[in-house]
């Protein structure tokens, strides 16, 4: 069966996030007040080949552990697997 | 004053551990304060006391350094030093390390390295014209050493490019030596006028404290004890040690920094680093003889719940303290906060020379600055000194490759070959200063509004220090100064960055010892001072140990930069000269690694300092006296290889005759060293037919050899009995030698 | 002439145009980004750098600062607006210019000497050129390849509103050799008006020998000339 894993990579909470600071400032001169914290990070979306939901998300897990996010200063979180067919349909 | 916090009763090895020090340094401390220290004390004294910002066993052995000159405005002790350049300006430099970070995370270690010396020089008051880095890694062929080399470059660059100072120069050696300890050593070099150097000695009790710049995170805590012990399997777990850096935000710093510069209202400026916030304020106190009462709960944070603890240790990057007088804080603040920067008042300066850190109306740190900054009990030698094993007397055959293949080899060697692949992504042309491109020997940046420029070159053969360190060390100076003299410049001061692993060993404290005697001994006979430097010593993990790395970055001053000397061959009919020793042996030079790898002798070139100096001052007065065309210093790979960069770089070719080759028919063994041997106090020159007899007149005046070669021409290498390649097919091996995986 | 150089947090081209201005002969003010004052510009500069970190993307938060609002009424109004490397993608941003700038095509950031042929004359900042000059201008960038939908290209061609294209040295096609793999190898383009240039490479930096090229030069010289000749506003509908 065919996957699309959506994954979110952001750096980690401990380290800096120039790019999160220059979007908030830049949101707060547009006028958006209340803008607190603003983190940017990467969205990922991978179609996979799995026999189920399990194994499709095992993998999606290995494959942030050893390419998709730098484990010194990233941290990553699967946000959705879904069948790629049910996606083409919900198009 | 009390301090609230409970006194540590006897900390455990773990503890002491966690903030690297010894338990006779505990006892010490004890002793000197006359109490124990509490938790939060005890983490700052680890921070001050290591051996990154204490220099505990370094600071007695660089006592011999030459630091004072006619032109010397700042020699070490300060965040850089400052050099008259004339015209009322200074020239402010200084190299450092980021050796252990880059290991770990190499983009960022890097990037933050850059950040940080580009603090130490704008801290001065002095603008950054030129960024220049010194790499070390394992071998290219290895995928961890691609990933950490491509990660470096890309961090050097991000960085510098981002904030818009040019990288024009630097160096890369591969060596598996450095394969589990990579070298990242920053140099930068800045100018500023005379009444605007500022210094990092704050004074006037009453005085208001500032910190401006980025908030204060969890990053970094025991930065400086990280990078003062050895690598060992938990040391991929330290990760707060890393930092991101935000050369966007340094950008804006830099330039309301220097908007103040020599501004009345500003006490004194110094950039957070190593040790973050404790290392600075206690410097800034104790070079003014004052204290420094600092609150913790004024600081800004990134973060919530941070204790005490981890505001006063963390290494967030970006973070100035400026010291102000009471009135003016408004109108400084206003000047930080046109630039988006946000600031505020953390503490003041006091009468008592003490570090004191409170938690609103909590004092929980009060420790003499004197304990503190000079406290740290000095690390004599771990032993005696070694005796050296001597080498096995007949050194192996060669192998069976022509001169040419030889050339071609060493040519396409990662360690001879083009940079051009590095320095492309760096921007080496921001600021409209780069005179000199990177790509030859030392870059040649314009001094702004002068007609003056400043050569600036990094060079440090580590095999020559493995093989004799005090020797190895006195090349790495004249290397230094031989590539700025080939621009046409008099070599003005130096800045150092000693790479050595664990000096609890002998072999390496030793090494130490011989190596600083070697820069004296050369800086002494070339008559230029050491202004500033930094040691980064427990380069070193199980697996092995870095040969002694000292890196010499030199600046020197061209009086008019339309005077320089070029490095390649620039005009067809010209004649070549080699300028001093003809080549013999082939001891620690690139052929024989390229040969034998690991198998090595145990000796360096000779050097001969009276000679070295000779020959400098023969080569810049046939520059002032426009009698060179081109000028270029022999090093790696020795003669053929100079001349085939010559070539190379001035896309035209050349015939050469060797007395030594054309009139013997030396053994195979001695044609290598003439060719290939790295000997020293050498240049290669090209210059008018015309100024033939001028030159020899002034090589007699001097007494340094002087042997015609050939001429300029064609669109071949050649030298007589010895090589022939076509300058295409040299091309080809000369700029893929980086991508060996690059 | 006066030209008014703008300055963002993070540009820093800014000192180096100034140079090039007065080099030529001209007067040159800064335009600090919160102002709206172009103070009586007659030519707005654009300079390179790293507006804002170029977080998020190039250019995308400098389009928003009070002095840009200036900036597209200037132009609007024909004004003369030259956006150089950060310039050009605050430009493209802003929908000053049509089309965006992304990461090269060799994924690295590249300084190096490009050779850019003349397409069009037909600007205050060409005007000075003949078509087919190859002009000897470096660039310094991450993020220079420029993309555009087929509709917006072959209006740029038809129009001939591409300025310049990157060649070989020898003014024939660039082929695999270009620096950043931007689309029909275009280097600079100009708006509808021909009042607005954007261009990836920096001729401030090949604005004297000293500096390896003075064919930058040109284009400074070409500006103060047209306006001289046609005035501030009637200068950009040549």
């Amino acid at each position: 069966m065919t996957w699309t894993a959506e994954i979110v990579v952001q750096l980690k909470a401990v380290v800096n996030d120039p790019q999160g600071l220059v979007v908030r400032d830049g949101l707060r001169r547009l006028g958006f007040s209340g803008v607190g914290d603003v983190r940017v990070g990467k969205y990922i979306q991978v179609e996979l080949d799995a026999a189920d939901a399990e194994t499709a998300r095992q993998s999606v897990s290995d494959m942030c552990e050893r390419l998709l996010r730098n484990p010194v200063i990233e941290d990553y979180r699967i946000v959705n697997i879904a069948r790629a067919v049910e996606r083409a349909a919900a198009k | 004053m009390t301090v609230t916090s409970a006194e540590l009763t006897e900390p455990t090895s773990a503890q002491l551990a966690e903030v690297a020090l010894t338990r006779s340094e505990y006892d010490a401390a004890t002793a000197q304060l006359g109490r124990g220290p509490n938790h939060l004390e005890l983490g700052i004294l680890g921070a001050l006391w290591s051996e990154h910002c204490s220099y505990k066993t370094s600071k007695p052995l660089l006592r011999g350094l030459p630091t004072r000159g006619s032109r010397v405005l700042q020699g070490p002790g300060e965040n850089a030093g400052a050099v008259d350049i004339g015209d009322g300006l200074a020239c402010v430099f200084k190299i450092e390390s980021h050796n252990h970070p880059s290991a770990i995370e190499p983009y960022q270690g890097a990037a933050t390295g850059v950040g940080g010396i580009l603090r130490d020089i704008f801290t001065m008051g002095a603008r950054p014209i030129a960024l220049l880095d010194s790499l070390r890694f394992g071998p290219l062929e290895e995928p961890h050493q691609q990933h950490l080399f491509d990660g470096v470059v890309a961090g050097i660059g991000g960085y510098g490019n981002c904030i818009g100072i040019p990288t024009v120069g630097g160096e890369v050696y591969f060596d598996a030596v450095y394969r589990d300890n990579c070298i990242v050593n920053a140099m930068c070099v800045g100018v500023v006028p005379h009444a605007k150097l500022t210094r990092a000695r704050a004074r006037g009790p009453g005085n208001a404290v500032l910190l401006v710049g980025a908030d204060t995170g969890r990053d970094g805590i025991h930065g400086a004890s990280f990078a003062s012990v050895q690598f060992d399997a938990s040391s991929q777990s330290r990760r707060p040690a890393v930092q991101v850096g935000n050369p966007f935000l340094e950008k804006c710093l830099m330039e309301a920094c220097l908007e103040l510069a020599g501004d009345p209202r500003v006490v004194a400026m110094q950039d957070l680093g190593a040790a973050g916030l404790c290392g600075s304020a206690a410097e800034l106190a104790h070079r003014g003889g004052v204290g420094i009462d600092v609150d913790v709960s004024r600081v800004s944070r990134r973060e919530r719940g941070m204790t005490p603890y981890e505001v006063m240790l963390s290494e967030s990057q970006e973070r100035m303290l400026v010291v102000v007088t009471p009135e003016e804080v408004v109108g400084v603040q206003a000047v930080f906060e046109r630039w988006d920067l946000h600031s505020d008042v953390v503490g003041t300066i006091v009468t008592t020379p003490a570090f004191v850190v409170r938690d609103g109306d909590d004092v929980v740190c009060e420790l003499p600055l004197a304990v503190l900054v000079d406290g740290a009990p000095e690390r004599g030698a771990p032993g005696p000194r070694p005796s050296r094993s001597p080498q096995p007397g007949e050194p192996a055959a060669l192998p069976a490759w022509s001169a040419d293949e030889t050339l071609m080899r060493l040519l396409g060697s990662p360690n001879i070959g083009s940079r051009k692949p590095i320095f492309r992504r760096y921007d080496h042309q921001v600021g409209d200063g780069t005179i000199v491109l990177p790509g030859g020997d030392a870059a040649v940046v314009r001094v702004p509004g002068s007609r003056r420029g400043l050569a600036m070159s990094t060079d440090g053969n580590a095999r020559y220090t493995a093989a004799d360190a005090r020797r190895g060390a006195a090349i790495a100076v004249c290397e230094a100064a031989r590539n700025v003299v080939a621009t046409g410049a008099a070599p003005l001061a130096v800045t150092n960055c000693l790479n050595f692993g664990n000096p609890e060993h002998p072999e390496v404290y030793w090494d130490l010892h011989d190596a600083i005697a070697g820069i004296a001994e050369a800086c002494d006979a070339l008559g230029v001072p050491v202004v500033s430097g930094n040691v980064s010593l427990y380069n070193e993990s199980e697996a092995g140990r870095i040969d002694p790395t000292v890196v010499i970055g030199m600046v020197g001053l061209l009086d008019d930069v339309e005077r320089r000397c070029a490095a390649g061959f620039a005009a067809d009919g010209d004649l070549i000269a080699l300028v001093g020793p003809v080549g013999h042996g082939i001891d620690s030079s690139e052929l024989e690694h390229l040969a034998f790898g690991m198998d090595r002798t145990d000796s360096a070139p000779d050097l001969d300092l009276d000679l070295e100096r000779r020959v400098h001052r023969f080569v810049l007065e046939a520059n002032a006296a426009s009698l060179l065309r081109s000028a270029h210093d022999v090093a790696d790979g020795g003669l053929a290889v100079a001349l085939a960069e010559c070539c190379l770089w001035g896309d035209r070719g050349a015939s050469a005759e060797l007395d030594e080759l054309a009139h013997e028919r030396p053994a195979r063994s001695r044609v290598a060293g003439i060719l290939f041997g790295e000997s020293q106090s050498r240049f290669l020159i090209s210059h008018p037919r015309e100024a033939l007899v001028q030159l020899e007149e002034l090589a007699g005046r001097h007494s340094v050899p002087f042997q015609a070669l050939g001429s300029v021409g064609g669109r071949r290498i050649k030298i007589s009995g010895a090589i022939d390649i076509a300058l295409d097919v040299a091309v080809r091996a000369y700029e893929g030698a980086l991508s060996a995986g690059g | 002439m006066r030209f008014g150089v703008a300055v963002f947090p993070g540009t820093w081209s800014d000192r180096d145009c100034a140079h090039a201005v007065e080099l030529a002969g001209h007067e040159a003010v800064m335009l600090w980004h919160k102002d709206t004052s172009l103070r009586g510009a007659d030519c707005v500069i654009l300079p390179g750098g790293f507006s804002y970190g170029d977080h998020l993307r190039a250019g995308a938060v400098a389009r928003f600062a009070p002095l840009m609002d200036s900036v597209v009424d200037f132009a609007a109004d024909g004004g003369l607006v030259w956006g150089i490397c950060n310039g050009f993608q605050i430009l493209c941003e802003a929908h000053l210019l049509p089309g965006a700038l992304t990461r090269n095509s060799s994924l690295q950031f590249r300084c190096q000497p490009t050779w850019l042929r003349v397409e069009s004359t037909a600007s205050a900042f060409t005007a000075g050129s003949s078509r087919g000059d190859v002009l000897e201008i470096p660039i310094s960038h991450g993020e220079g390849r420029y993309v555009a939908d087929d509709a917006t290209l072959a209006a740029l061609e038809d129009e001939q509103r591409v300025a310049f294209r990157y060649v070989a040295p020898d003014g024939s096609p660039v082929g695999p050799a270009s620096p950043n793999g931007s689309m029909r190898d275009i280097a600079g383009i100009l708006n509808a008006n021909r009042n607005v240039l954007g261009m990836m490479p920096h001729p401030e930096r090949a604005s004297e020998e000293l500096l390896g090229s003075s064919d930058g030069m040109r284009l400074f010289q070409s500006v103060a000339r047209s306006l001289a000749r046609d005035g501030a506003v009637a200068a950009a509908a040549r």
